[in-house]
C-alpha cells in the first residue's frame, strides 16, 4: 500500500530533554491515524515537526515519498487544523477559506466554485459571507476544516480540535469526522488525549508516551491486545491486580495475588520471571459476579463490595481486594443481586481475556 | 436619599473632568472661533468679517506652510509607524521574559526627560560640532565639519523620535495579544512572509495601528519645539505663524484663525483615516 507519511528515528530535542524519541511511523493513504497521548508525551510537537513548524534534530520525514526536513510550511502539502482552529478574525468564512486558494493563484470564478463546493460538502451551505465570530463552535470546526480540505492536501493534521466543544457536541463531531475523513479520502492524522476521541474514529492509534510509541494498532487490538502496561491502563477502563508470578504454563500465568488467592491470565510481556511481582490485567466487563459454580477454567478471587455505581448501560460495582479497588461491570439487564455495601463477592473471569505484566517493567 | 449620596459623589467624580474639558479646551476654542472672525477696523472698533481666513489664503506663505506641516506630518507618521512596527513586533512576540520588560522600559525612558531635554539631545548629536560630525571627521569621510542641523531630516528625524513611543505601545498591546497559531496558520496555508503580513498580522493590528497614527499625526501637527529648534529658515512649522501671530505681531484674530484652520485640518485628516481604513473612532479609541 501507499503510504502518505513515513517518518523514520524522529527526534526533537529540548534541552537534555527528547519530547520526541526516535519515533518512526508509516500511515497509509486515506486513513485515519491518530495518536494518543496523556499532555506533555510530546505529541503536539510531533504534530509541529509533521507540519514544519519545528525541524527534528535527527530522522526524516516523508511525505508521498518526498523528504520534507528542509520544506518550509507554506510549500508542504500539509494543512493543520489547530486546536482553537485559528480562523482569521478579519476574513469572512468565504475569505477564510479562499485564503489558500488565493496563495495558489486559483482565478476568482474557480475559486467561488470551490468554496461554494466545500461548505456544501462539510454541511453548511451559503455562509460564505458571515463572520467567523457570529457561528456556533461547531460551525467554527466545520470552517477551519473546509480552509484545509479544499486545498485538497495530502495529509491534515489536527490538533485536538474537538477540545473546546461541549460533550454532547464532541460525541457528534466525533462520528462526522470520521465521515468527512472517508468522504474527502484524505489522509487525516490526530492527535488527542481522548482515548474516546482515537477509538471510535481512527483506523490506526499510536499510544504515545515520553516522546516514544508504545505501540501502534488499530483500536480494537490496541484495546484487546495492549503490549504495555501502559496502554492496558490508558486506553478504556482497566483493572490492575499486583501479585506474585507462581508459574507459566501453556502461555498463562499464574499468580498469587497479595489476598492469597491463585489466579490466571495470558503472558503479555517476555520479562516474566517466577517469584517475582507481575501485574494481571483485566477488564471490569470482563469480570463476572459468580455464586459458587465457577466454569472450567476460570479464576476467581473474593472482593468486598465498596459501592454501586449506576451509569445506565456502563453501571458498575466498586469493589476492592487486598485494598486495591477493582470495578466489575454489571450485567446490563438488571439481573445483577442486590449488593449492599461491606458484602462479599467472588469476582470470575476468563483466563484468555486477562493479561499479565512483569511489575519491574514500567 | 441613597440617589441623592450616588448623585452627589457621580457628580464630584465628573467635576475635574468638565472643569478640564470647559474651561481648558471648550471655551478657549469658542473663544478663539469668535476672535477669528472678527475684523479690527480701528484700534477701538471691532466688526464682523472673514479679512483673516481671506488674508490666509491670499498670502501665499501662510497656506504653503500650512500645506508643507500637513505632508510633512503625514510623512513623520508614516515613518513612525515603519520604524514602529518591527520595534513592537520584536517587543511583542520575539523578546522573551525580562529582555522584554526591559526593551519597552528603553522606550518610555526618554519620555522621563522633556521635549526640550530631548530636542537639545539630537542637536548634541547633530550640529556641526557635534558627535556624528566629529566621527566622520576622525572616520576620515569628509574633510570639514558638516552640519546636520537646521534642515527638513532634522526635524524629521525629531518628530519621529518624539511620536515613537506612542505608536509603539499601542502595536505591542494588540500584537501581544495575537494567537500565534494565526499566524502559523497563515504560513500552514501556504502564505509567504509578505502574505502573513499584509493578510493576517496588519488586519489584526489596524485598530492600534490606526489609533497610533492618530496620535502620533495629532502630537507632530501640533509640535512647536522641535521644528523650531531643530529647523532652518525654510522649514517652517505652521505652529510657528501661530505663536508669531499671537506673540510677537500681537495680531490675535489672524493667530485665533490660523489655529481654526489648524484644527480643521488635523479633524479632516483624522477623519479621512479612519474612512480610508475602514475602522471607527469608537473602535480605535476603545
Amino acid at each position: 500500500m501507499d503510504s502518505d507519511l513515513f517518518c523514520e528515528g524522529l527526534v526533537r530535542r529540548f534541552g537534555s530533554n527528547a519530547a520526541v524519541d526516535h519515533i518512526s511511523l508509516d500511515v497509509p493513504a486515506g486513513t485515519f491515524f491518530s495518536i494518543l497521548g496523556p499532555s506533555g508525551c510530546g505529541k503536539t510537537t510531533l504534530l509541529r515537526l509533521l507540519a514544519g513548524f519545528d525541524k527534528p534534530d535527527e530522522g526524516d520525514i516523508h511525505i508521498r515519498g518526498q523528504r520534507m526536513n528542509d520544506v518550509p510550511p507554506n510549500r508542504r502539502p500539509v494543512n493543520m487544523v489547530f486546536q482553537h482552529l485559528a480562523l482569521f478574525p478579519a476574513m469572512s468564512v468565504g475569505d477564510n477559506i479562499g485564503y489558500g486558494l488565493k496563495r495558489r493563484k486559483v482565478p476568482v470564478a474557480e475559486r467561488r466554485k470551490r468554496i461554494a463546493g466545500v461548505l456544501e460538502q462539510v454541511g453548511l451551505p451559503g455562509l460564505e459571507y458571515r463572520d467567523p465570530q457570529e457561528l456556533s463552535g461547531g460551525q467554527r470546526q466545520r470552517v477551519a476544516l473546509a480552509r484545509c480540505l479544499v486545498l485538497e492536501p495530502t495529509l491534515l493534521l489536527l490538533d485536538e480540535p474537538l477540545g473546546a466543544l461541549d460533550l454532547k457536541l464532541r460525541e457528534q463531531m466525533k462520528v462526522e469526522l470520521k465521515h468527512l475523513q472517508k468522504q474527502f479520502g484524505t489522509t487525516f492524522v490526530y492527535i488527542t488525549h481522548d482515548q474516546s476521541e482515537a477509538m471510535v474514529m481512527s483506523d490506526q492509534v499510536a499510544v504515545m508516551r515520553e516522546g516514544r510509541f508504545d505501540q501502534v494498532a488499530p483500536p480494537e487490538e490496541l484495546y484487546r491486545e495492549p503490549a504495555t502496561p501502559f496502554v492496558a491502563g490508558f486506553v478504556g477502563d482497566n483493572n490492575r491486580l499486583a501479585g506474585e508470578l507462581v508459574a507459566i504454563r501453556d502461555n498463562l500465568a499464574e499468580i498469587r495475588l497479595d489476598d492469597g488467592s491463585l489466579v490466571q491470565g495470558r503472558v503479555a510481556s517476555g520479562d516474566l520471571e517466577t517469584g517475582r511481582r507481575a501485574e494481571l490485567y483485566i477488564r471490569p466487563e470482563s469480570l463476572v459476579l459468580s455464586g459458587d459454580a465457577l466454569s472450567t477454567g476460570f479464576s476467581a478471587m473474593q472482593a468486598k463490595v465498596r459501592t454501586t455505581l449506576f451509569d445506565g448501560a456502563n453501571s458498575r460495582v466498586e469493589a476492592e481486594n487486598g485494598g486495591q479497588p477493582v470495578y466489575a461491570r454489571l450485567p446490563q439487564d438488571g439481573s445483577a443481586p442486590k449488593l449492599s455495601a461491606g458484602s462479599a463477592i467472588r469476582l470470575a473471569w476468563d483466563p484468555v481475556l486477562a493479561r499479565v505484566f512483569g511489575a519491574d517493567n514500567p | 436619599m441613597r440617589s441623592s449620596v450616588s448623585r452627589l459623589s457621580l457628580w464630584l467624580l465628573l467635576t475635574p473632568f468638565l472643569l478640564w474639558i470647559v474651561l481648558l479646551v471648550l471655551l478657549p476654542h469658542l473663544q478663539m472661533l469668535r476672535v477669528s472672525f472678527q475684523v479690527r477696523e480701528s484700534w477701538d472698533t471691532l466688526t464682523w468679517g472673514l479679512q483673516q481666513y481671506q488674508n490666509f489664503f491670499t498670502e501665499s506663505y501662510y497656506w504653503r506652510t500650512f500645506v508643507r506641516t500637513g505632508v510633512m506630518s503625514l510623512f513623520t507618521t508614516f515613518l513612525t509607524l515603519i520604524i514602529a512596527f518591527p520595534i513592537a513586533w520584536y517587543i511583542a512576540r520575539l523578546a522573551r521574559g525580562r529582555s522584554k520588560g526591559i526593551l519597552f522600559m528603553a522606550c518610555l525612558i526618554p519620555f522621563w526627560a522633556s521635549e526640550l531635554v530631548r530636542t537639545y539631545g539630537w542637536m548634541i548629536l547633530l550640529r556641526e560640532s557635534g558627535l556624528f560630525s566629529s566621527w566622520l571627521q576622525a572616520l576620515g569621510w569628509v574633510d570639514g565639519p558638516v552640519e546636520m542641523l537646521y534642515n527638513d531630516v532634522a526635524v524629521i528625524i525629531g518628530l519621529v523620535y518624539n511620536g515613537l513611543l506612542f505608536m509603539v505601545v499601542p502595536l505591542v498591546t494588540t500584537l501581544d495579544g495575537m494567537d500565534e497559531n494565526l499566524v502559523e496558520a497563515g504560513y500552514d496555508l501556504g502564505g509567504g512572509h509578505g502574505t502573513v503580513l499584509r493578510e493576517i498580522v496588519v488586519p489584526w493590528a489596524m485598530p492600534s495601528i490606526v489609533s497610533g497614527c492618530i496620535v502620533v499625526f495629532m502630537l507632530t501637527l501640533g509640535s512647536y519645539l522641535t521644528p523650531v529648534l531643530m529647523g532652518g529658515k525654510d522649514s517652517a512649522w505652521f505652529t510657528e505663524q501661530i505663536f508669531t501671530q499671537f506673540i510677537t505681531r500681537f495680531n490675535w484674530e489672524q493667530g485665533a484663525a490660523l489655529g481654526v484652520l489648524l484644527l480643521v485640518l488635523s479633524s479632516v485628516i483624522v477623519w479621512l483615516g479612519l474612512k480610508v481604513s475602514g475602522q471607527s473612532l469608537r473602535k480605535v479609541m476603545g
